[in-house]
C-alpha cells in the first residue's frame, strides 16, 4: 500500500534510509515540516500520522506503508487557514516561523488529546474531564521548541481556539 | 542622508494614515503558519546535488591525507571537496572579507575540512561518516584549552581615579566574582545554502542575517567579484547572532557547484551547527561596587576575562553598558581576552551586555543588600547626569521611567528586605529586579521604495527578517509616509539585487533599514507634493488620496515613481551616549530539597525609542525575557578540558527554555522619541529584553531562598550549594 499524504498517495521511497521526515520535505516537496535536529528534540518536524502528532524525523518512511499522514500544508492554505493558523497569525504565536508548522501540528493533534482527556504531567488527575489550562498547554507544548522565546503568544493562540472549540480544536 | 544632529522633528507624527505603531500582524504571517514561506533550504531546484560536510576529530594539527577513492567508489558520491578556499571558521559580524580558510590547518575539534556530495542526502551522509582521512595532530598538552591558563591579551581598559582607595573609604561595599557559562545561539533553522552556478553568476539561497556584508565575504573566499554572485535569505529561520556572517556550508557548496557545474545543497546538522559556527565566549567577571552611607556609589570596577581562538579580533564586549549605565567617580573597567583552541567566539544574541549585565545587577542587588537600600531606589539614585568618564549627554533615556513603571507594575515591595519571607510547601518564594541596558547600534542602509499606477507601493532591500518583524514594519513606515493602508504596500527582502541596507544584527535593523525607507519617501512626498502644486507640510496623504481627494496615482502620469533612501548616520554618535534601557521583575519559587526555580511570572519595562509596531516589539521583547530565563536557568555550553571539543552539542543536551520554562511575561513599553538615535527616532528591541533579565531571577532565587549564587547557569546543584543551612 502507499503512503497517504494529505489525501494524496505517494510511492514509499526506495532507499530505507530516508526519514519520514526526509521522504516529506524531499520527495513529496512538501516543505513545511522543518527540520531543525533530526534527533527528535525540537519537534520543528511534528506531523499528524493516523491522528497522532509523531517527530517525523524519528520515523522512516518505508514504516509508514498505508498510513496517512497530514503536515501543515494538508491543515490549511493561505487562502483557507485553519482556525489555529489564524490565532497563530492574530497572537504572534511566532517570530523567524520556522518552528511554527511544527508547533502547530503538535497543537492540533494536541487539541484532541485534551478533548479524548488524556491525562498529562499538569492534570489534576488521571481520570475525569481535562480543562485546557494555560498550564496543561506549556506541559503538552513543552515538546516543540522556539528558539526566538515566542511562548506566550503560543499559549495565547491555542487557548483561543481551545475555547472556542471546547478543547477538540480542528484537529485533523 | 546623513544624521549630524539629532532628529527633533519627524514627519512620521505629522501623517495622516495612522498605521505606525499599530499591532498590525505580520504581513507574511501566512506564509508561516501554512509552512509556504521557503527558508534557504527549501526551494526546489532540478538536478540539485546534497552536501554533507566533515568535520576533524582533533583539536590542533594538520590534516595530512584523505581518501577519496573509497569514497568515490560508495554509492551514489559524486565528489570529496577538500579546497583550500572552504572555510575553517565562520565570518565574524560584519567582517566583509573571507573568514579564515585553508581547512587542511585545523585549529579546532570539530572544524569543517571537507564536503562529500552525493547523489541523494542519505548518500552523502553515509559516505561523509565514513570518509577516511589522516592527520598529524598536536599533543594536547601543548595546545591551550582553559582560559584560566591561557595567555591573555588585553582588549579594553578604562581608568579614572582610584577604585581601591573608594572601596577602602567606602560605607557599603561588594566585591564579588561571577562567572556565566558558554551560550548557542541554537537558531532552530540549522545553517544551510543551495548554490546554482550557470557559468557566469553564483546564485546562494542561503540563511544569512546580512547579505550587505556576506556577499562581500563570500566573494572574497571565493576569489570571485561580486557582480558575479547573487545571495538570497527571504525568509530565516532564526539567526541571533549565528549568521550574521558567511559560514562553512555556504561556501562549501558555493566551490561544490562551480566546481561540478551542478547545483549542491549543504545543509548542517544540528551537531554542526553547535560545533563549528558561534559560541558565547564564557566569562568570569569581577565587580567592585563601593557607596557612600547614602547609597551613592564612589567607585565602580568591572573586569572580564573572556576567551576566544587565536587571530579573532571578537572579544565578547562583556563590559559595553557598564561603561555609561551607572554612576561611580573612581573607576576600573577591564577586559582581557585568553586564547585558546575551542570553536570560534562570536556574537550570540546581545553580545556583551547578556552576560556583563547580569553580573553587575546581581553585584548591584548585593549592594542593596548590604547597604540597606531598596534594589530599584539604589538603582535610581545612581542614574548619572552624564557620562561618567567622557561627559558625554544622554540622548533619550527611559531608565527610572521603566524603572517606576515596571515597579509599579509588578507590584514591586520597597523597603528593607530579607529573604526566606515565605514558603509554600517545599518552596520558598521570593522577587528579584534588575535593570536592563544596551547600547544603541545604527549603520548605514539603502532602501528602494516605488510608488505604482495600480495605487500599490513597494519597498525594495537586501535586508533581512530573522523573525524580527521587518515585512511588517518596513511597510508600515512606507504606508505612513504614503499614505496608504498596510496592504497597499509590498516588502521584498533578502536579496542583493535589492539596495543594500544594513542586515539584521546588532538591534540595528529595524532603526537603520527603517530610517532609509523614510529617506524615500521623503523623497518620493517631495516629488508628489510639487507635482500636486502643494508644500511637503501641506501634503496630507491617506488611503492613497491627498486632502482635496486626488488621488497619488494621478500623479503618476502612468508611470512608476521611484525613489532610492540612503541613511547613513553621520558623526552624531560622539555627540550622545545612545541606549535602550529597561528593567526586569521576577519571582520565582525555589524548592528547598532539590535547589529546582520556576520562573512564576515575569515582568519587562523597557524604553527603546519610537514603537514601530506594538505587537512585534512586543514579542521580542518577551524573546528576550526567554532567552533571559535560559541564561539564568540552564543554558551552558560544555567543552572536554582535555581537548576543548563541545560535549553537549544538540538541543537535548544545551537546553533552551522550553514551553512549561516560561510563565505568563508582562511587557511595557515606555513611551519615547530618541531623536538623536536615528531619525525615525527609534532604536533596537532585538536584544534588550535579555541584558539582565538573568540577574531578576538570581536575585529572587535569593530573595526566595538565600542562595546567593554567583555562576551562571544556576542550575539546582549550585543552588542547594548555595542555600545556607538554616
Ligand atoms: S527535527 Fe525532528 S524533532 Fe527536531
Ligand atoms: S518562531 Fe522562531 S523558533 Fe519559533
Amino acid at each position: 500500500m502507499p503512503i497517504t499524504v494529505n489525501d494524496t498517495p505517494h510511492d514509499l521511497p526506495r532507499d530505507p534510509r530516508t526519514s519520514l521526515l526526509d521522504f516529506l520535505r524531499h520527495n513529496c516537496a512538501l516543505t513545511g515540516t522543518k527540520k531543525g535536529c533530526d534527533h527528535g528534540q525540537c519537534g520543528a518536524c511534528t506531523v499528524i500520522v493516523n491522528g497522532q502528532r509523531i517527530n517525523s524525523c524519528l520515523s522512516l518512511a518505508v514504516t509508514h506503508d498505508g498510513d496517512s499522514v497530514t503536515t501543515i500544508e494538508g491543515l490549511g492554505t493561505p487562502d483557507a487557514p485553519s482556525a489555529l493558523q489564524k490565532a497563530f497569525v492574530e497572537h504572534d504565536g511566532y517570530q523567524c516561523g520556522y518552528c511554527t508548522p511544527g508547533q502547530i501540528c503538535s497543537a492540533t493533534a494536541m487539541l484532541q488529546e485534551l478533548a479524548n482527556n488524556m491525562p498529562s504531567d499538569a492534570s489534576e488527575s488521571l481520570d475525569g474531564p481535562i480543562k485546557p489550562t494555560a498550564d496543561e498547554i506549556r506541559e503538552r507544548m513543552s515538546g516543540n521548541l522556539c528558539r526566538c522565546g515566542a511562548y506566550a503568544n503560543i499559549v495565547a493562540a491555542i487557548s483561543e481556539v481551545a475555547e472556542q472549540t471546547n478543547g477538540a480544536g480542528d484537529a485533523a | 542622508m546623513e544624521q549630524d544632529k539629532p532628529a527633533r522633528d519627524c514627519d512620521l507624527d505629522g501623517m495622516k494614515q495612522g498605521v505606525l505603531g499599530k499591532p498590525l500582524s505580520r504581513s507574511e504571517g501566512l506564509a508561516k503558519v501554512t509552512g509556504t514561506a521557503p527558508y534557504a533550504a527549501e526551494y526546489h531546484v532540478d538536478n540539485c546535488l546534497e552536501g554533507v560536510l566533515v568535520t576533524a576529530p582533533f583539536t590542533r594539527g594538520t590534516i595530512t591525507g584523505i581518501d577519496k577513492d573509497a569514497c568515490l567508489a560508495m554509492d551514489g558520491v559524486v565528489a570529496v571537496i577538500d579546497d583550500s578556499r572552504m572555510t575553517a571558521r565562520p565570518a565574524q559580524g560584519t567582517a566583509d572579507e573571507a573568514p579564515v580558510q585553508q581547512p587542511q590547518q585545523v585549529c579546532y575539534w570539530g572544524q569543517p575540512i571537507a564536503l562529500v556530495v552525493a547523489e541523494t542526502f542519505e548518500q552523502a551522509r553515509d559516505a561523509a561518516k565514513h570518509l577516511k582521512i589522516t592527520f598529524e595532530a598536536d599533543e594536547l598538552d601543548e595546545i591551550p584549552l582553559d582560559p584560566q591558563e591561557a595567555e591573555t591579551e588585553n582588549n579594553q581598559s578604562t581608568r579614572q581615579g582610584d577604585l581601591a582607595q573608594a572601596m577602602n573609604d567606602a560605607s557599603h561595599s561588594v566585591d564579588g566574582r561571577i562567572t556565566t557559562a558558554g551560550h548557542a545561539s541554537a537558531a532552530m533553522e540549522p545553517h544551510a545554502a543551495i548554490a546554482q552556478w550557470d557559468g557566469s553568476t553564483l546564485t546562494v539561497h542561503a540563511s544569512l542575517q546580512m547579505l550587505n556584508y556576506n556577499i562581500s565575504e563570500l566573494a572574497d573566499s571565493l576569489d570571485m567579484e561580486e557582480e558575479n554572485i547573487r545571495l538570497v535569505s527571504r525568509y530565516v529561520g532564526g539567526g541571533f547572532g549565528s549568521k550574521l556572517g558567511i559560514s562553512e556550508e555556504t561556501v562549501a557548496a558555493s566551490i561544490a557547484a562551480i566546481a561540478l557545474e551542478r547545483p549542491v545543497r549543504v545543509v548542517m546538522s544540528r551537531q554542526q551547527v553547535f560545533q563549528c559556527i558561534m559560541r558565547r565566549s564564557e566569562t568570569t567577571q569581577r565587580l567592585r561596587l563601593a557607596t557612600d552611607d547614602k547609597g551613592d556609589l564612589t567607585g565602580f570596577g568591572h573586569q572580564a576575562l573572556v576567551s576566544n581562538l587565536p587571530g579573532e579580533e571578537f572579544a565578547e564586549p562583556v563590559l559595553q553598558s557598564s561603561d555609561f549605565l551607572y554612576a561611580g567617580e573612581n573607576r576600573v573597567l577591564e577586559l582581557d581576552v585568553a586564547r585558546i583552541h575551542q570553536m570560534t567566539a562570536g556574537s550570540v544574541r546581545a553580545p556583551g551586555e547578556a552576560v556583563g549585565m547580569p553580573a553587575l545587577e546581581v553585584a548591584m542587588d548585593m549592594l542593596a543588600q548590604e547597604s540597606g537600600v531598596d534594589p530599584v531606589e539604589l538603582r535610581l539614585r545612581n542614574i548619572p547626569e552624564s557620562h561618567p568618564v567622557e561627559g558625554t549627554p544622554y540622548s533619550s533615556r527611559k531608565l527610572a521611567e521603566c524603572l517606576k513603571q515596571g515597579a509599579e507594575a509588578f507590584g514591586w515591595e520597597a523597603g528593607p528586605r530579607k529573604p526566606r519571607h515565605t514558603r509554600d510547601g517545599e518552596w520558598w518564594i521570593g522577587t528579584g529586579m534588575a535593570s536592563a541596558a544596551r547600547v544603541h547600534n545604527i549603520s548605514e542602509a539603502k532602501a528602494r521604495v516605488t510608488l505604482k499606477p495600480d495605487g500599490t507601493a513597494m519597498v525594495e532591500t537586501d535586508m533581512t527578517d530573522i523573525g524580527t518583524g521587518t515585512y511588517t514594519i518596513l511597510g508600515q513606515i512606507a504606508a505612513e509616509m504614503l499614505g496608504l493602508p498596510r496592504e497597499k504596500v509590498l516588502v521584498e527582502l533578502g536579496d542583493t539585487q535589492f539596495p543594500r541596507g544594513s542586515g539584521s544584527g546588532g538591534s540595528w535593523g529595524a532603526s537603520s533599514v527603517g530610517s532609509a525607507v523614510y529617506v524615500a519617501c521623503t523623497g518620493l512626498r517631495k516629488t508628489l507634493g510639487e507635482r500636486a502644486g502643494v508644500s511637503e507640510d501641506e501634503l496630507r496623504l491617506k488611503d492613497g488620496k491627498l486632502a482635496d481627494g486626488t488621488s497619488v496615482t494621478d500623479l503618476l502620469n502612468g508611470g512608476d515613481l521611484s525613489e532610492e533612501g540612503h541613511y547613513e548616520p553621520g558623526d552624531i554618535d560622539d555627540d550622545f551616549v545612545a541606549a535602550g534601557y529597561g528593567a526586569y521583575f521576577a519571582q520565582v519559587r525555589v524548592n528547598r530539597f532539590t535547589g529546582e526555580t520556576r520562573v512564576e511570572r515575569m515582568t519587562g519595562a523597557f524604553g527603546f525609542g519610537r514603537v514601530l509596531n506594538e505587537k512585534t516589539a512586543r514579542s521580542q521583547c518577551q524573546g528576550g525575557m526567554v532567552w533571559s530565563i535560559g541564561a539564568a536557568l540552564t543554558e551552558a555550553l560544555h567543552f572536554d578540558p582535555r581537548d576543548g571539543h563541545l560535549v553537549n552539542c544538540d538541543l537535548a543536551e544545551y537546553h533552551v527554555p522550553v514551553n512549561r520554562d516560561v510563565p505568563d511575561l508582562e511587557v511595557i513599553m515606555v513611551e519615547e522619541r530618541d531623536p538623536a538615535a536615528s531619525p525615525i527616532q527609534a532604536k533596537g528591541i532585538g536584544e534588550l529584553g535579555m541584558c539582565g533579565g538573568a540577574a531578576a531571577i538570581a536575585n529572587a532565587i535569593f530573595d526566595a531562598s538565600g542562595a546567593r549564587v554567583m555562576d551562571f547557569p544556576m542550575t539546582p546543584d549550585r543552588v542547594l550549594a548555595a542555600m545556607p543551612a538554616s
